[in-house]
């Protein structure tokens, strides 16, 4: 994956720059250490590091928007980085860049429950929010699967969903509010407790900008009040298709579960064999899970299971207690583990029409065998973000570049087929060169209007998104103007 | 009066526009600004309908009418009640679904489910340079790129003409049922609906009504769910006021949704949206002749007397939140603005927008911007 060439001149200032920065920060928020900015190199998306030029750790608004002043002035790259938990490659930096972490800017500022919003510095844990108002059993709905880790600025960044936004939406549709601030330094308030913000919807343009147009270092967020109970029920078919038949039909009988999660034979088998969670050996399974109290969970089973038999399910389990609630979710919630025991594992999250489902599966088998790479399938089939993990051996030269080759096919078979490169995971590096396979040029460049806007220096998070050679133009110049 | 056919030919009057263009959906909304009339009735069509994938697809100059028919026949509806403002801006014509998403019209269920802009998934539209620039698509999850889905929502038509929204949409409930508890003030049918909002029931709809000293909660869903949580709903709600349980509602909350309250009622219609609790504040400072609450108190409708300025009341109070003038004569309008102003950063933001998506300034050249507007017809 090309990076731009890092710019010597801004190398050559470090000591200059971290002096500017130790003037406006605590000393303890600002690494320059070669040792340990090495600990800032990656992200999840491990396959590419490298360290940055600095790292600061802020934990005010005001010291954020200090070190971005700075930076502008200084004309120096700054990458965002929340809890480092991108799949993407969101915060991956750049040797002449500043890594701006807000990890430490992680308390609770306000919880309003007479109004249902929670006011939080952005660096919180996506959990920790939830387990804020827990007591009240309220609860924060997007879901990633790495909420134990990932932070609410990653998530405004990459506007990451979960496995229940089926019901509740993703995080741009419960985030009312942010305070942000501008490359300049800056410091903007957008939207607040009420539930629309005034003016142009610029609230909605910056979650899930990636970091691009400006750091937001205070959220405020809708919380619900948590449902009576929850149960799932697990079912099996025999063919790929069916089950995806079965997934519409729910549907259209006005059935709206939390959760639909598909597993197909390759991913069944992997996490059987990793968890034994005891799923029945078919081509696909579901996971379907409803809300409320007991009787209406019990209507709405009813409801779905009635639908399922049509389908002439292999296998239907319905749980009864939390105890098998527990096992039907042990295997899909182990689905990344498992992979991981087989070997190196790249994870895409292509969103298709629901519709399309069992051709898209298809298609990806036959690439999976021109290809010779095992893929696993495990993703929310209610709203089609499907989740292809592609196996491959890191350690056996040229495996990387023919996983990264496949996952480009099955990323442009979604786009053929009328959907998306990224349901929840961003852009960032990984799928930058496959914009343009989505987008026509005019359509890209209306999206780097809106960074032209915000951030006319180009200067956060400059390498992401964007197709290289489609930004170059903007990002050149800006540096040479130092 | 320009009525192009289709995309292509909405380009070309666009490219070819040598003034300002007023654009209109089905001129329902009152938001005509000087310039020559761009109508969008002529491009109109469903382009596809996939029940099972929640999914619709339209030309922006659809009527709701038919997309709502079309929904219906596989017992399916637009989920944010998109408000038909004819009612109480006395205007004529028919609502586009365009012109929805233009104005991120947004009903009662705002506050369970979100608002226009949280139910549309992609758009194609033209920009004030006549570029057709596409963005989204027709899947529920997407993070390809920056949304500008969200940015052309409520966008009044400034950075762009909208050709193509396409949208989720939801079942249409096997039930609905309302819970209504007779209040003696607005704290108190706070307190009632903040409640009812803040309990495990799903609550699709929370407003309050002075006139009849009622607040009323929704329900909906499968009849045996509806039943259980209006019963536990009404149970719970008791001690804060005598509770009465109603069956057939569509009527009341259409009339909500509408402000049918202020319909043909002399004087100007403000659109205003706090925070819930700074409603009780807010209220009384306003000195409307008639005050409708939604959104559990987080959305005021105020009729007041011509010309007022009732901006100063949110400053006075020092609530945080934004007042639109609806409805009001056009010299009130120029006077005083349609919308509110934001603070500096926010509006140099918008007006670079703005120059960019629309560099000539041909679209709508009069909305959104408070100290723009120019001759604004009233209802």
């Amino acid at each position: 994956m090309e990076m731009p060439v890092p710019d010597a001149t801004i190398l050559a200032r470090k000591t200059h720059l971290a002096a500017r920065l130790a003037a406006v920060l605590p000393s303890d928020a600002l690494i320059q250490d070669e040792m340990e900015t090495r600990a800032y190199e990656c992200d999840a998306l491990a396959a590419y590091r490298c360290p940055p030029l600095l790292v600061v750790l802020p934990r005010t608004t005001q010291e954020v928007s200090d070190v971005l002043r700075i930076c502008h002035e200084e004309g120096v790259p700054v990458v965002p980085r929340g809890a480092g938990t991108s799949l993407a490659g969101g915060a991956l930096p750049t040797a002449d860049s500043v890594i701006l972490g807000v990890a430490r800017m992680n308390e609770v500022l306000e919880t309003d429950y007479d109004n249902r919003v929670i006011r939080v510095q952005s660096g919180r844990t996506n959990l920790s929010v939830s387990g804020a108002v827990e007591e009240e059993a309220f609860f924060y709905a997007p879901d990633p699967s790495s909420q134990l880790a990932c932070a609410i600025a990653g998530n405004i960044a990459m506007n990451s969903g979960g496995a229940h936004c089926l019901k509740y939406g993703v995080t741009t549709n419960n985030l009312l509010g942010v305070t942000m601030v501008m490359m300049d330094g800056t410091v903007v308030e957008i939207g607040g407790a009420h539930l629309d913000a005034a003016g142009l919807d610029l609230l909605g343009v910056i979650c899930g900008s990636e970091g691009q147009l400006g750091v937001v270092t205070e959220a405020t967020l809708r919380i619900l009040r948590k449902p009576e109970g929850a149960r799932p029920v697990l079912i099996g078919f025999d063919s790929n298709e069916v089950a995806g038949a079965c997934v519409s039909d729910i549907i259209k009988a006005g059935v709206l579960p939390v959760a639909i999660e598909f597993m197909d034979r390759p991913c069944i088998e992997a996490c059987e064999a990793f968890a034994k969670a005891g799923y029945p050996m078919c081509e696909a399974l579901l996971i379907i899970e409803v809300e409320g109290s007991d009787a209406e969970i019990a209507h709405q089973l009813d409801l779905i299971i009635e639908i399922a038999r049509t389908h002439n399910p292999v296998e239907l389990r319905e749980a009864r207690d939390a105890d098998e609630a527990a096992r039907i979710w042990l295997g899909r919630k182990s689905a990344f583990g498992a992979m991981g025991q087989i070997n190196d594992y790249m994870c895409l999250d292509g969103t298709i029409p629901v519709g399309s489902l069992p051709q898209v599966l298809r298609c990806i088998g036959q690439l999976s065998k021109e290809f010779g790479l095992d893929v696993a399938n495990v993703f929310h089939a209610g709203d089609g973000n499907m989740h292809p993990l592609i196996l491959f051996d890191a350690n056996k030269p040229g495996d990387l570049e023919l996983c990264e080759k496949l996952g480009a096919e099955v990323l442009k078979l979604c786009v053929e087929v009328g959907g998306c490169l990224t349901g929840e995971h961003g852009v960032g590096i990984e799928k930058r060169d496959l914009m343009l396979y989505q987008y026509a040029p005019e359509d890209l460049e209306a999206q780097l209007w809106v960074k032209d806007v915000f951030d006319p220096k180009w200067l956060l998070n400059p390498a992401k998104v964007f197709p290289l050679s489609v930004t170059e133009e903007r990002r050149v110049p800006a540096l040479a103007a130092e | 009066m320009h009525s192009p056919k289709n995309e292509a030919e909405l380009a070309e009057v666009i490219v070819g526009a040598e003034a300002p263009l007023c654009v209109e959906g089905g001129g329902t909304r009152g938001c005509k600004v000087d310039g020559d009339q761009l109508a969008l009735r002529g491009m109109s069509g469903i382009e596809l309908y996939e029940p099972g994938s929640l999914t619709l697809v339209a030309k922006a100059g659809t009527p709701m009418a038919e997309i709502e028919a079309l929904l219906a026949s596989e017992g399916q509806r637009m989920a944010f009640e998109p408000m038909d403002a004819r009612g109480v801006l006395g205007s004529s014509g028919t609502p586009t679904i365009g012109g929805a998403i233009a104005v991120n019209s947004s009903g009662p269920r705002r506050i369970q489910g979100g608002a226009a802009r949280d139910y549309l998934l992609g758009v194609r539209f033209v920009d004030g340079a006549g570029q057709v620039i596409k963005n989204g698509g027709r899947v529920m999850k997407n993070v390809t790129g920056y949304d500008l889905v969200k940015l052309m929502a409520g966008s009044y038509g400034t950075l762009g003409v909208l050709s193509e929204v396409s949208l989720k949409v939801l079942p249409f409930p096997e039930a609905i049922a309302t819970v209504s508890v007779a209040v003696t003030d607005l704290s108190a049918a706070v307190q009632v609906m903040s409640t009812a909002l803040g309990s495990p029931y799903d609550v699709t709809g929370a407003a309050y009504d002075p006139v009849s000293g009622l607040a009323h909660v929704r329900l909906e869903g499968f009849a045996p769910s509806v039943r259980y949580r209006q019963e536990k709903l009404a149970g719970e709600l008791t001690r804060l006021g005598e509770v009465d349980n109603q069956s057939k509602t569509e009527e009341l909350w259409r009339d909500i949704r509408d402000v049918a309250a202020f319909q043909g009622q002399v004087g100007d219609v403000w659109r205003i949206s706090v925070k819930p609790s700074d409603a009780v504040r807010l209220a009384p400072m306003l000195e409307a002749e008639a005050l409708q609450f939604d959104w559990g108190g987080g959305l005021i409708w105020a009729l007041t007397s011509e010309g007022v300025d009732i901006r100063t009341s949110l400053a006075g109070a020092g609530v945080s939140g934004h007042a639109t003038l609806v409805r009001a004569q056009p010299k009130t309008v120029a006077a005083i603005g349609r919308f509110q102003p934001q603070a500096q950063a926010l509006e140099v933001i918008s007006d670079e927008l703005r120059r960019r998506f629309d560099p000539r300034g041909v679209l709508n050249t009069g909305l959104m911007r408070a100290g723009q507007i120019t001759g604004v017809e009233g209802a």
